[in-house]
Formats: structure tokens, C-alpha cells, sequence
């Protein structure tokens, strides 16, 4: 019996009619928030507008590693700056979130019993306390090290305060840009020996030493330049003056709490992950290897690693986003990154909101999304090729 | 399509067109009073829980003037941050919340600072074992100091012009500024001076702490509300100018009853008793006396919460009223 509902019975026209629908009524709503928005902006007098990024910050950023700021630089560099140690901590945070999980991944099926129950609870404890409570509790006992005039030191050239960790600089003076250019090229090589060496492996059988000749190429022959051109290298050391210590390398505790905190929190989560790899791969892979004679660790790192890192790489790419985007907690001890400077301090001197969260929210956007793209890449070229 | 993107433009405008707040305040039945997270003399909850202090008494008078009901407040903490977007998003009725008054914040941000409740300036506490007499030999201090205030850019241009360099340590609260000074994580603190002192005033040794010299800026801090709400703003400029002008005119909250038959004109028309300026605000026209009855004149507020006999010891100074060598000073009540 057909249905009297004519037209509507028609799916082409029912998925159509809902399709727009949804599509109107979103459009409908986007239209209600920025009239409402624009239209409150303006009977409070709220000023609009981007000219606010060049008019001068006024205040200082005392955490700026990569660039210099004054308070008479525009709250565009503000950005810059925010942007720069936003992803200082995330990096270096990704980093050592990766090598930590990794190895506690591994460790946590390790056989020893009390190795891996003691992964168990490090897992538990730090991914079910909040993120934000481990970062205080890191600031909280960095600020009760040593006053800075009894600073603990170490090796005669660190200096450890609840000011930070300062180490000496290192200057370079002409002729270190030739160390560096030698160790470019020898990473260069490097690379290409190991791929010729495999290709030789595939072919014939025959191996060729590419680890200890990559470190020959990498460390011996630079460090060999580095003297015959007379060590250009020499390093400025922290020296105690007046209030604070003046000149050297300094590791704010901020920047440790924050470090310290995401990397420890999500180093949990991305064992767990590599746990789930390698258990994902099949118990018959490992005796079979093993039947052929191969060595443990070359049965886990030739034959159980690269099947597992098709499992592992999509959700450590969520972990490493989710890691940025926690770097937006440094807030909460004064760490200097984007949200904090540009979406807090400049929000709130200029008044404009609506602008500055804008531009912090497109931020993390690229951020997230250049991060998705390159993890992207390297997981396809990971996969399983079927030939 | 058109017709009901035009219904949409009117509930949008329906939605955002308030009627005056002083008719929201009135049918709510209390005020929203944005204050601070709690600074000791300026508004913090005392040891029964209540709020007291300066900018509490403020908030507590212009309940009284609207409800003639001291009670009648909920205080609504803010961070140096969070106060502007409270107020302009009508979280808040006003701001009491050492909030300076400047040209940008005025103008820019769309606010009416309706006017001063206390003159501050901003000055520097250091511990006294570092031996600094002033703060021109602050060179390479840690300075910790809270985001988003206007201290904030007076010390950047206090170092610049003196030709001396400082590291900043970025706080957010009082509290946070408190566990770092006392930490050692920065060797200096500064905000408003009264602040300092009501800092100094909370610390377990305040003989350890010394408050230098120098004061370096113009703190005006005042009540503010939106700009554009004129009637409300005349309630809240007028609260605190009843207050005041009740100094001037030496009318107490014990002695308040007894001068309803003075015969100064202008003490009667300030209680109400001639004239009929509580309708001209929409409000009864004994406002000005329940305020005083209430909460007491600009004086008992002061040497209550801030005074020389309170933790805070906070001599008159400039907020002395301007018969008495300070820049107190209110418009005739007329």
C-alpha cells in the first residue's frame, strides 16, 4: 500500500529535505550567535577591531628563550612569543612523553613481576589524578628548593634554586658554523649508507656495520675538526650577582613543573598503547621467530616493533594532541605560553576577547592539525603494504 | 527565509535588551557584587564567614540604598582577570574590587567608574633581611606581580625609565603572590599599597617584610558598573558620595537618628527628611539614612576595615577628607 505522504516517501527527497534542513538550521544558529555577539559588542561599547596586535604590550615576559621582548614590543610578538614556548613545552614534552612510554610500555610485560607491577601503579596513579593537580604538585615542591643564595651546586658549573636550573652557555664563536656543517653531512651520509647498506643486505646476504660507522661519521670526525680548528666553543658561566644569577643557560621551574608534569601524565597513556601493540601481535609471530634462532631483542625490534607501530601510531597521534592542547595549563603556575600571554595578559589589558581567543583558538587549530598531518604521513608509510 | 531571519533578529534583540539594572536588581531582589578573591580590609570573609571590609561596605551601601537591607548581597568573587568580562557580561551588578581607574578601562572597555572609594599608589615589599631601602636598587630582582592589572604596566615602565632590568613572575591571585614572596621564588612583591599592607598584615612575621618608599603610580580604585546604564550608575556614584559627604557633615551611624532634626539643611535633605531625592534615584528617600545607619560614614568604614588600629595600619592620607589635607571629596548634596 503506498503511503499518502506523496512526495515524502520519496528517500532521494527525504535525505535532501533533512539534509537541508540541518544545514539551515545550523546557518540559522552560526547567524543568531554573531548578530547577538556583534550586536552586545557594540551597545557595550566594546572596542572591535585587529589594530590592538600593533599598539606596544606594555608589559614584560621574563620567559622568552627564542626571542627578546621589551614592554614596548607590539602584542603581536606577544603572540609570537607565546606561540614559541607553547610549542618549546609540547615538543620537548612529546618527546619525552614517547621514550618514557615506550620503555615503561615494554617494562609493564616484562616477566619480572615487581618491574611491571611497579609500571602498573606509576600508570594508574598518574593517568586517574587530574592533570592540572600534578602540575601544581610539581611547582609546588620545585618552589621549596634552596633559596636562590643557597643555591645547591652540581659539577662545580649547575646551580639548582627555586629560581631554576642554571647551566652555563655555550658560545659559539667562528669556525664552530664547519662542526656543524660536518655533522649535517655526516647525518646525510649516514643515512644514505644505511640505506644502501640494506638494500646490499636484501640482495646478497652480506651485512655492513651501520651503527658503529654512523657514529664514527657523527661524532668522531666532527670532534676531530672541532681541535684541529682550535675548539671554538668556549661557555659563559651563571655567576651569582645582586639578587638573581646573571649570564648562563637558565631552566625555569615553570617550564620544568609543566614539562615534568605532561610528559609523566601522558607517557601513561602511551604505554598503555605501546602495551596494546605488541600484545596486539600474534603469540605464533614471536615463537616462529624464535624458531628460526633469532636473539630477543632483535625478535622484538625486527619482527614485533614494526607490526605493533600499526597499531601504536594512530592513538599516540590523539596523545601527542592531546599534549599540546594540555600545554594550555601552564596558566595555572605562570608558565608563558600562548594562552597565558596573548589569550590572558593582552586579552585582558586590551579588552579585546572575542579577538584574542580567536586568534589562540586557530592556533592550537594549525597546531593540532600540522601535528595530525605529519603523524598522518608517517603512518602510512608504517602500514602494511600489500603487494 | 527573510521573515524568520527577522524573527531571529528580534529575539536576539529581545535577549540582549535589558530593562535597567536597577529594576533587574530590584525584581532579583539582591545585588550582584563582584569582589575580590578576598584581601584582607578590602573585602574578605571574616572569621564568621561574613564578607567585610572597604569594598564590601560599598557593596553592603548600595544594598541598603536599593533594598534598605544590609543582607541583601551575594558576593561574587573575581580574579584580576575574570572582573572585566564578569561585569560586561552582567554576571555582576557592579565591580567593588580595588579596580584602578583609568582612560582605556573607562572608555575602551565600556565601563563607568563612578568614583574613587580609596586613593592608592603602587608600591614594592621586599623582606627586610635583603637590606633594600628603595626600589631603585631592585636591579635583576625576581618581581612577582598579578597579570592583567595595571601594576602590571607601571612596573614595566617604573624599570624602563630607570634604567634597570627585573624578571617577572606572573601570578594570578594575592594568594599566589603570597606563597612565592614567602617561598623566596621572587624576591619582590608589588601591587597597590594597601595591598602590600594587608599581604604584610597576613604573613606569620609581618616585621620580616618592609614596604619601600616608593610609590610609583596614581591608584585611584573605585566602584564601576556598565557604561550606558546611567540611572544605576547615579546609585552607585551616590551610595559612595553619601558616605562621604556623611563625614563632611559629621553624621555617624550612632548619632544618625539624632541629627534627622538638625537643623542644617543639608544634613536633612541627605536623610531624607526634605526633598524627595530618593525618587529622583527610584529609591526611598530615607536611603541615605539607612546607609548611614547601616554600614556608618566613609570614616567608620575606613578605620574599621583599613585604619591605623586594624592589622592593615593604613593612616587617612590622601583619603582624608579634603578639609583635612587629603582629596576626599564629594559633589553637594543638593
Amino acid at each position: 500500500m503506498r503511503s499518502n505522504l506523496g512526495f515524502f516517501s520519496d528517500e532521494k527527497f527525504r535525505s535532501i529535505f533533512f539534509q537541508t534542513l540541518v544545514v539551515g538550521l545550523f546557518a540559522l544558529g552560526l547567524f543568531f550567535v554573531i548578530s547577538t555577539t556583534s550586536y552586545n559588542l557594540e551597545k557595550r561599547n566594546i572596542a572591535t577591531g585587529w589594530s590592538f596586535l600593533q599598539n606596544p604590550a606594555g608589559f614584560d615576559i621574563s620567559f622568552s628563550p627564542f626571542l627578546e621582548f621589551k614592554s614596548t614590543d607590539t602584542h603581536l610578538k606577544v603572540y609570537f612569543v607565546g606561540v614559541l614556548n607553547t610549542l618549546l613545552v609540547s615538543i620537548t614534552g612529546c618527546i619525552a612523553a614517547t621514550i618514557l612510554g615506550f620503555i615503561l610500555g615494554i617494562v609493564r610485560l616484562s616477566s619480572n613481576w615487581l618491574l611491571s607491577r611497579l609500571v602498573y601503579i606509576y600508570v594508574e596513579f598518574s593517568r586517574n589524578v587530574p592533570l592540572l593537580l600534578q602540575i601544581i604538585l610539581w611547582y609546588s615542591i620545585l618552589i621549596q628548593l634552596p633559596r636562590v643564595k643557597q643555591s645547591l651546586q652540581v659539577l662545580d658549573v649547575f646551580y639548582i634554586s627555586n629560581r631554576g636550573l642554571y647551566s652555563p652557555r655555550p658560545i659559539f664563536e667562528s669556525g664552530f658554523s664547519y662542526v656543524l656543517i660536518a655533522i649535517v653531512l655526516a647525518l646525510i651520509s649516514s643515512f644514505l649508507i644505511n640505506r644502501w647498506a640494506k638494500k646490499r643486505q636484501d640482495k646478497t646476504g652480506q651485512q655492513f656495520p651501520v651503527f658503529s660507522s654512523s657514529i664514527g661519521l657523527i661524532f668522531i670526525i666532527p670532534l676531530i675538526l672541532f681541535f684541529i680548528l682550535g675548539s671554538p666553543l668556549s661557555f659563559e658561566h651563571p655567576e651569582l650577582k645582586g639578587f638573581n644569577f646573571k649570564g648562563g643557560l637558565v631552566i625555569r621551574p615553570e617550564f620544568i613543573a609543566m614539562f615534568l608534569a605532561l610528559s609523566i601524565y601522558t607517557a601513561a597513556f602511551i604505554s598503555e598503547i605501546v602495551r596494546a601493540g605488541i600484545m596486539s601481535v600474534s603469540k605464533g609471530q614471536r615463537e616462529a621467530s624464535a624458531a628460526i634462532g633469532l636473539k630477543q631483542t632483535w625478535i622484538m625490534r625486527l619482527i614485533i616493533i614494526p607490526q605493533a607501530l600499526r597499531v601504536i601510531v594512530p592513538p599516540l597521534t590523539s596523545q601527542y594532541l592531546n599534549l599540546t592542547k594540555n600545554s594550555s595549563l601552564g596558566i595555572a603556575v605562570g608558565y608563558a605560553d600562548l594562552v597565558h600571554g596573548f589569550g590572558g595578559i593582552s586579552l585582558n589589558q586590551t579588552g579585546q576577547a572575542i579577538e584574542c581567543m580567536a586568534i589562540v583558538m586557530a592556533t592550537y587549530l594549525s597546531i593540532s592539525l600540522t601535528i595530525s598531518f605529519f603523524m598522518n604521513i608517517y603512518n602510512r608509510s608504517i602500514q602494511f603494504k600489500e603487494k | 527565509m527573510k521573515k524568520l531571519l527577522s524573527i531571529f533578529a528580534v529575539v536576539a534583540f529581545a535577549f540582549s535588551a535589558h530593562a535597567g539594572t536597577l529594576d533587574d536588581v530590584k525584581n532579583r531582589g539582591f545585588l550582584k557584587c563582584g569582589v575580590t578573591t578576598g584581601l584582607a580590609g578590602f573585602a574578605a570573609p571574616d572569621d564568621s564567614g561574613e564578607w567585610a571590609g572597604l569594598d564590601a561596605d560599598m557593596c553592603r551601601a548600595v544594598a541598603v540604598a536599593v533594598f534598605g537591607d544590609r543582607s541583601k548581597v551575594e558576593f561574587i568573587t573575581t580574579t584580576g582577570k575574570s572582573r572585566f568580562p564578569t561585569l560586561a557580561s552582567g554576571e555582576v551588578d557592579m565591580l567593588a574590587r580595588n579596580t584602578t581607574w583609568t582612560i582605556s578601562r573607562d572608555v575602551n572597555l565600556g565601563f563607568e567608574f563612578v568614583g574613587v572609594n580609596f586613593y592608592d599608589g603602587q608600591g614594592f615589599m621586599v623582606p627586610s633581611a635583603l637590606g633594600v631601602s628603595s626600589a631603585t636598587e631592585l636591579d635583576g630582582a625576581t618581581v612577582c606581580i598579578q597579570t592583567g592589572t595595571t601594576t602590571e604596566l607601571n612596573l614595566a615602565d617604573f624599570f624602563r625609565l630607570n634604567g634597570i632590568s627585573y624578571e617577572a613572575l606572573p601570578i594570578e591571585t594575592n594568594d599566589e603572590g603570597k606563597e612565592n614572596l614567602f617561598a623566596g621564588r621572587c624576591d619582590v612583591y608589588t601591587t597597590d599599597a594597601s595591598g602590600l599592607s594587608s599581604t604584610r598584615a597576613a604573613a606569620s612575621n609581618p616585621d620580616k617584610w618592609v614596604v619601600l618608599p616608593e610609590i610609583i603610580s596614581k591608584e585611584p580604585l573605585g566602584p564601576l558598573v556598565r557604561h550606558g546604564d546611567h540611572q544605576w550608575g547615579d546609585v552607585v556614584r551616590w551610595s559612595l558620595n553619601a558616605m562621604i559627604i556623611a563625614e563632611e557633615l559629621g553624621i555617624t551611624s550612632e548619632n544618625v537618628d539624632a541629627q534627622t532634626s538638625s537643623n542644617v539643611p543639608e544634613v536633612l535633605r541627605l536623610l531624607g527628611v526634605e526633598g524627595n531625592y530618593g525618587e529622583m534615584l527610584e529609591l526611598s528617600n530615607d536611603w541615605a539614612y539607612q546607609i548611614i545607619k547601616q554600614i556608618g560614614n566613609y570614616s567608620e568604614s575606613y578605620e574599621a576595615n583599613v585604619g591605623p588600629d586594624t592589622p592593615l595600619e593604613i593612616a587617612r592620607g590622601l583619603n582624608a577628607l579634603w578639609t583635612q589635607g587629603g582629596i576626599l571629596y564629594a559633589p553637594p548634596f543638593r
